[in-house]
């Protein structure tokens, strides 16, 4: 190949601005096999593109390397705009001269330098490109949806009644996540359950949605629209289609006083029991730490209840394998410890709050139990220590969110919306009762989101504070607390009954483990990352995997609804085709030269690399060698690195290409 | 490698890293805008796994002074088992470059994740600064006449 053209972009100022782009396409013009070289303000726009496909056919380029951002951003968007001008779109490389120089360096002639080698590697590199075509492979049309909170619960039901089968996956014993515990939600103050539950029914009965509760995923195999899924059902001790959910076997459980998950510890729940009256499937489990049967072998009470012989100590976990297409992670948060004890080094806690020390001292998910019409107390709000009514109580902002001495800078978004909702819950409730908060600042944006801020303040007279509170201690009954009101300027004390922090949001227990399970990435936070921020917010790195609720940032339950039907947007998108196209760039043997040494074979973590015969036209072996099979290989190359004779190589990366880059430095 | 117009010595390092990891960790550097020296030069593979270290002697022999090889954590390959197969060969082929003379303060191997933006532009950093310390690889020719490669 000899006829090469490099774009060069500007990207406006974020490139122009420290590299020196004229002169860099002044440069690659010297490279051996350049034809052409051009610059302009944005490649990617319509124009860009359009020069780019110009130059394609007025001067037959037969390869182009666009120096721009990271092929992880736009390496698509330019095979597309090669191959619409009838160039092959594996004859395209991209010089990433944006993440990895201009915004990385600031002297302009060192800058400069280095894009002219970063172009100068690409251009030896595309020479040896090969033309290749994309590979045709079967969809699996069935989708596995890990989590089953509202996120989780939306995407299954709009992927199901577009008419394919889904998978949802769900480690609590029912489905609902955090949503199904809190009371009302803002900004309409429409009760949680009341928009929730029939959502929840929906995806219990649907013919379309095999559902797994008290389950996890153990792994996850393949490639898009072949993906095998191995499910682990943990042991319930209930088999739950025997069971009829009547409710005699946890109504005579002797175990009372164990504290609730459901209701974070606020109220008690049984050793079996289902989490809450709604649950889906309405269907209990067995506590196996506090079942005096499975523990200690006494007891036995529920099994003699049961009539419809449903309970089965022997119980043990099972492993299932599912076909899968497509992955949507909805695995949600958790909210921020607030105690002293954390569980990773790099948060720390405030032990100056005296959560967990003090009973009246609660988080905003332990509350919202406290409000709640289904909660322990029927929605009285009642303190924990003793029962009376609260007359004063404080809630407080950011506890942790943007705190960068406790570990986390981010803000948690929904806090300020519900602490405003709190505080109006509480005075629909105690009309003599004041609650007063301390924030940093209010965000609250989105529909009717600052309005129904103003209704707290100025309908429901909370008090607001505009400062940090820096201790809580108690004294006679009272949690006196003391912070700062820095409008006025002035040391505010409120002797109070009740405090509710507003914890900051954190991923969900386990989901740096199963982004490591699915591949995808996660960042400093541990929350999973999108592809492109902009413009594929529920894609993943990894093809057919997509995310979507607070798994991926705090949101609130709008958002991520909204996500959820994006994400099985994109999940339809990929159904409605009958075969998928497969990226090329796999490796491939010589068949002439393979030793059939088979190190391939047995390092291939994908089984693609296999042993076959190669025989002539009567049938008789002439040799045996070693095969890719298309379908299973990934890319990877590390059969390249293994073969002792050279003969495997991978398409996009070879050998050829490796070191054409490499010399080019010379 | 062009070199700097003060005269300066500015040292060469090629990076060979994978897509899914070091790549985007580096992509990461750049979208948070953390500054590191211009010196490396970064050479995009799928998987450490596809890393034939002939290319470190290539990379020598092109007038690098120092290379580094980087990739997915153990455990987080987005290929299972990649970077595994790597390190198991890294080990046997660090003995073979240390016989033959190579100065094993000149290649790296590190893992920086998808996240780690902050840890590509330290790794980065102070593989620079080194080098720079110990100046050019002028050893290399020496190497390459006794085993007449």
């Amino acid at each position: 190949m000899s006829r090469i053209g490099v774009f060069v972009c500007w990207c406006g100022e974020n490139i122009a601005r420290t590299v020196d782009v004229v002169q860099v396409a002044e440069a690659s013009l010297q490279f051996p096999g350049v034809k052409h070289a051009a610059h302009y303000k944005y490649m990617c726009s319509e124009p860009g593109q359009s020069l780019i496909r110009d130059k394609i056919l007025a001067d037959r380029l037969d390869g182009i390397v666009v120096a721009s951002c990271s092929p992880h951003m736009h390496l698509k968007t330019f095979r597309g705009a090669a191959q619409a001008a009838g160039l092959n779109p594996y004859l395209v490389e991209i010089a990433n001269i944006r993440e990895h120089c201009s915004w990385v360096h600031q002297d302009k002639a060192k800058a400069t330098a280095k894009a002219i080698d970063l172009v100068r590697m690409a251009v030896a590199k595309v020479r040896r490109n090969n033309a290749l075509q994309a590979i045709k492979v079967p969809v699996t049309k069935r989708a596995l949806i890990i989590g089953a909170g509202v996120a989780g619960i939306q995407a299954a039901l709009d992927i199901a009644d577009a008419g394919y089968e889904v998978v949802l996956v769900e480690r609590e014993p029912s489905v609902g996540g955090k949503m199904a515990g809190l009371s009302e939600t803002f900004p309409t103050m429409d009760c949680s359950q009341c928009i929730l539950t029939p959502r929840m029914v929906d995806v219990g009965q649907h013919p379309r949605i095999k559902l797994y509760t008290c389950a996890e995923v153990e792994s996850v195999d393949g490639y898009v629209g072949n993906f095998k899924a191995t499910i682990r059902q943990k042991a319930r001790f209930v088999d739950i289609k025997k069971c009829t959910g009547c409710g005699e076997c946890w109504n005579a459980c002797p175990q009372k006083k164990i504290a609730s998950e459901f209701d974070y510890g606020m109220g008690n729940r049984r050793a079996i029991y289902i989490p809450f009256p709604q649950a889906v499937p309405a269907r209990p489990a067995i506590d196996k730490q506090a079942c005096l049967k499975l523990k200690k072998g006494v007891c036995g009470i529920c099994a003699k209840k049961c009539a419809a012989g449903a309970i089965n100590y022997a119980d043990q976990d099972q492993l299932l394998e599912e076909p899968i297409g497509a992955i949507i992670v909805a695995t949600g948060y958790q909210l921020y410890q607030i105690s002293a004890q954390q569980p990773t080094a790099e948060l720390s806690g405030y032990g100056e709050y005296g959560y967990g020390q003090y009973k009246d001292v609660i988080d905003a998910l332990q509350f919202e139990r406290l409000v709640s019409a289904s909660g322990p107390t029927g929605g009285v709000i009642q303190r924990p220590s003793d029962g009376k009514e609260p007359k004063h109580v404080v809630f407080i902002s950011c506890v942790g969110s943007r705190d960068n001495a406790k570990g986390i800078s981010y803000c948690s978004k929904i806090c300020c919306m519900y602490t405003a909702k709190h505080t109006m819950l509480y005075k629909h409730k105690v009309h003599d009762g004041q609650a007063h908060v301390f924030y940093m600042d209010i965000r609250s944006g989105g529909k009717n989101y600052d309005e129904f801020v103003r209704r707290a303040i100025e309908q429901d007279h909370a008090r607001y504070y505009r400062g940090r509170v820096s201790k809580i201690t108690e004294e006679n009954g009272k949690l006196i607390v003391r912070g700062a009101d820095t409008l006025a300027g002035t040391p505010v004390t409120i002797e109070a009954d009740l405090v509710v922090l507003a914890s900051a949001m954190r991923p969900a227990t386990g989901s740096d483990d199963l982004a490591r399970k699915l591949r995808i990435g996660y960042d400093q936070n541990g929350f999973l990352s999108e592809s492109h921020p902009k413009l594929r917010p529920v894609e993943t790195n990894s093809a057919g995997i997509l995310i979507c609720g607070a798994c991926h940032a705090p949101k609130d339950i709008p958002e991520s609804v909204a996500q959820a039907s994006a994400a099985a947007g994109k999940v339809l998108v990929m159904f409605s085709h009958k075969e998928m196209q497969r990226d090329p760039e796999i490796a491939k043997i010589n068949e002439s030269t393979c030793s059939a040494c088979f190190a391939c074979v047995r390092t291939c973590p994908y089984q693609a690399a296999e042993k076959a015969d190669v025989r002539d036209r009567a049938g008789n072996l002439v040799k045996r060698t070693a095969r890719i099979n298309q379908g299973l290989c990934m890319g990877c190359g590390t059969c390249v690195a293994v073969c002792p004779s050279k003969s495997a190589d991978l398409e996009g990366f070879s050998d050829q290409q490796i070191y054409a880059m490499v010399e080019s430095l010379l | 490698m062009s070199a700097h117009p003060t005269g300066v010595f500015e040292p060469k390092v090629i990076a060979y890293v994978c897509n899914w990891c070091t790549y985007l960790g580096a992509d990461l550097a750049g979208t948070s805008r953390l500054e590191y020296p211009a010196n490396v030069r970064i050479v995009r593979l799928p998987c450490t796994g596809r890393i034939d270290f002939n290319l470190l002697i290539k990379g020598f022999e092109v007038g690098a002074d120092a290379i580094l090889v980087s990739g997915c954590h153990p455990g987080d390959c987005h290929y299972t088992s990649g970077n595994f197969h790597a390190r198991r060969r890294w080990i046997l082929f660090r003995q073979l470059l240390d016989t033959m003379g190579f100065d094993m303060n000149r290649i790296h191997f590190a893992w920086i994740s998808a996240a780690e933006g902050k840890k590509f532009q330290h790794v980065l950093t102070d593989i620079v600064e080194q080098t720079r310390r110990m100046g050019p690889y002028a050893a290399y020719s020496k190497i390459c006449e006794e085993v007449s490669c």
